[in-house]
C-alpha cells in the first residue's frame, strides 16, 4: 500500500510573511494611482471636448483639498513606481555588452533613473516653454 | 577553565504522513559551536535527539543542491547557512516553500524532474557531427551568453521563493527556465523552436510578474529572473512577428 | 508538462504592460506633479498655463494628441495588468471575471480617450 500522501500548505497571506514580498506588494498597489491618475487625466480630456465653461470647472475642482491630497498621494506613488521599475530592470531586461563585458546592475537602474529624471525635466521646460 | 556548553534551539517543522493530518513544528536542544551549519544542526537531532527526522543532503559544500529549506522563512542551503548567525536566538527550519512536503523536510519534486524533462536539457545539435569531424567549437563570447544560466545545482530554492509557483504550480519556474535559456543560447544547440512553445505556453514565463527574489536566493547567482524575463522578450517577439517570418515562426 | 500546449496570449497584455510602466516610470511623476500639484496650487508655473485655448491648441495638433492618447491608454493597460495580476496574487483567482473587468476598463478608457481625441479635431 502506498503510504504517501504529500501535504500541500496553503498560500494563504504570503505577501506578509516575507519582507521582500510586502515591498513587491506595495510597488505593484502604484498601479491603482496610476489607474486613477488616467481615470483624471480621461474626466479632464472630455471636459475639454465639452468646452471652456466645463474645462474651467474641472480645473477648478483640482484645487479642491481632497484633489490635492489624491495628487500628493499619486506623486509618491508614481514615484515609487518610477524607482522599482528601473530597480528591477537589470533583471528584466536582456544583458547589455559593453566592450566585451556585461554591464553591471546598478548602471543600468542608474541610467533608467537619469532617463527619467531628464523626461521630467525636458516635460517641465516644455509646458514651461508653451506657458511663458 | 572549561568552557560552559552553549547550546540553541532548532524548531523543525515535522509531518509524517502516516500518523499525522497537518504538519507541527517540534523544539530541539542542540550543542551549538560557532562552526556549525544548520545542517549538522539538524543532523545531530538525527544522530542524537529524534532518528525519524527526516532530510535530504549530500555534500555539505553547496554543490549538490540537495539540502534546500527554509531557514528562519528564507529559502536556503543548510550547508552553507550558520548557526552563529543566529544564536543565541531559536531558528525555524522548514520544508522548502511552495512544494509539497513528503516528509518533514523532504519535498516532492516530481513536479519540477517532469519539467526539466520537458525541456530537453541536453544539446541537441544544430548540425551532427561524427566525431572525425571533430570537436564543436565556440569562442569566449558564445560561451558568455550561457555560461552563468549552466551554474544551476536544481536547488530548488527560487521555485521556494517564486509565489507565482506557489499560487500555480504548473509554471514552469525559474531554474527551468534557466535552464532552456541555457541550451537555448548554446551555439551549437538547434533545438530553440521545440523550447519556445514551452516558454510561449500558458505554464511558459508570462505567470512571472517580476518579484525577483528567485535571483536574490539563488546560491549560484544564475540570476533564473533574468533568464525568465529575456525570454518574455523573446516569446512576445515571436507572438508579434510570427506572421511575418517566412517559415511562419514557432507553434 | 502537459502536451499540447497552448499558446498564451499574455504578450498582447504583457506588451501594453510594459510600454505603459516605461511611459509612467519617465513620465508620470512629473505629470501628476504639473496638473495636480503646480498648476492647481500655483506654483512654479504661470497660472494660465493649462488655459482652454491653449490645451485645446495643443490636443488640437498630432502630436499633443499622441501624447495625451499615449499617456492615458498605456497608463490604464499598464495598470489593468498590474491589478489583475495583484488580484491572482492575493487570492481572487476570478479568472475570466477579473480579466474582462480589468482590461475591459482599460479598453473602455482607451475607446473612450481615441473618441474624444478624434472629436476635438486638428
Amino acid at each position: 500500500m502506498n503510504k504517501r500522501r504529500p501535504y500541500v500548505r496553503p498560500m494563504d497571506g504570503w505577501w506578509r510573511k516575507n519582507p521582500y514580498f510586502v515591498e513587491y506588494m506595495i510597488h505593484e498597489a502604484t498601479a491603482l494611482f496610476v489607474a486613477a491618475y488616467a481615470a483624471v487625466l480621461l474626466i479632464g480630456l472630455l471636459r475639454l471636448a465639452q468646452g471652456e465653461a466645463a474645462w474651467t470647472a474641472w480645473l477648478a475642482t483640482l484645487q479642491g483639498g481632497w484633489a490635492i491630497l489624491f495628487h500628493l498621494l499619486a506623486l509618491v506613488a508614481i514615484s515609487y513606481h518610477t524607482y522599482t521599475w528601473f530597480k528591477i530592470m537589470p533583471r528584466t531586461m536582456p544583458p547589455v555588452i559593453v566592450g566585451g563585458k556585461k554591464l553591471a546592475g546598478w548602471v543600468i537602474t542608474a541610467g533608467g533613473l537619469a532617463a527619467a529624471a531628464a523626461a521630467s525635466l525636458a516635460l517641465l521646460a516644455l509646458v514651461w516653454g508653451m506657458a511663458r | 577553565m572549561a568552557e560552559q556548553p552553549k547550546t540553541i534551539e532548532i524548531e523543525v517543522l515535522r509531518y509524517h504522513p502516516e500518523k499525522d493530518k497537518t504538519p507541527h513544528t517540534q523544539v530541539f536542544e542542540v550543542p551549538f559551536t560557532d562552526d556549525m551549519s544548520v545542517l549538522q544542526g539538524v543532523q545531530y537531532i538525527k544522530d542524537y535527539l529524534d532518528g525519524s527526522l527526516s532530510f535530504r543532503w549530500s555534500c555539505r559544500m553547496a554543490i549538490c543542491g540537495s539540502c534546500g529549506m527554509m531557514i528562519n522563512g528564507i529559502p536556503s542551503l543548510s550547508c552553507q547557512t550558520f548557526l552563529r548567525d543566529y544564536y543565541p536566538a531559536r531558528v525555524r527550519v522548514e520544508a522548502l516553500a511552495h512544494f509539497p512536503i513528503e516528509r518533514d523536510l523532504v519535498i516532492g519534486m516530481e513536479g519540477f524532474i517532469e519539467k526539466l524533462e520537458s525541456i530537453q536539457p541536453y544539446i541537441i545539435p544544430k548540425e551532427p557531427r561524427t566525431p572525425a569531424q571533430g570537436e564543436y567549437l565556440q569562442t569566449p563570447e558564445q560561451l558568455a551568453k550561457y555560461e552563468q544560466f549552466s551554474s544551476c545545482i536544481n536547488c530548488l530554492l527560487c521555485y521556494a521563493a517564486c509565489p507565482q509557483f506557489g499560487l500555480n504550480p504548473g509554471f514552469i519556474g525559474p531554474a527551468a527556465t534557466a535552464l532552456l535559456h541555457r541550451y537555448n543560447v548554446d551555439s551549437r544547440d538547434g533545438a530553440q523552436a521545440e523550447r519556445m512553445e514551452l516558454i510561449n505556453s500558458e505554464e511558459g514565463v508570462f505567470n512571472c510578474t517580476a518579484v525577483g527574489y528567485c535571483s536574490e536566493v539563488c546560491p549560484k547567482h544564475v540570476d533564473p529572473a533574468n533568464a525568465v524575463n529575456q525570454n518574455k522578450t523573446n516569446s512576445a517577439a515571436d507572438y508579434f512577428l510570427r506572421f511575418l517570418s517566412p517559415k511562419g515562426g514557432a507553434k | 508538462m502537459k502536451r499540447p500546449l497552448k499558446r498564451s496570449n499574455a504578450p498582447i497584455f504583457w506588451a501594453l504592460f510594459g510600454a505603459g510602466g516605461m511611459l509612467s516610470a519617465l513620465f508620470g511623476p512629473m505629470l501628476v506633479f504639473i496638473t495636480g500639484l503646480a498648476i492647481p496650487l500655483g506654483l512654479l508655473l504661470p497660472a494660465d498655463t493649462l488655459s482652454y485655448s491653449r490645451v485645446l491648441a495643443f490636443v488640437q495638433h498630432w502630436i499633443g494628441k499622441g501624447f495625451v492618447f499615449a499617456v492615458i491608454a498605456l497608463f490604464l493597460w499598464h495598470a489593468a495588468h498590474r491589478i489583475f495580476h495583484s488580484l491572482h496574487d492575493i487570492g481572487i483567482h476570478a479568472g475570466v471575471g477579473a480579466k474582462l473587468l480589468c482590461y475591459g476598463l482599460a479598453l473602455v478608457g482607451t475607446v473612450i480617450a481615441g473618441y474624444t481625441l478624434l472629436a476635438i479635431g486638428f
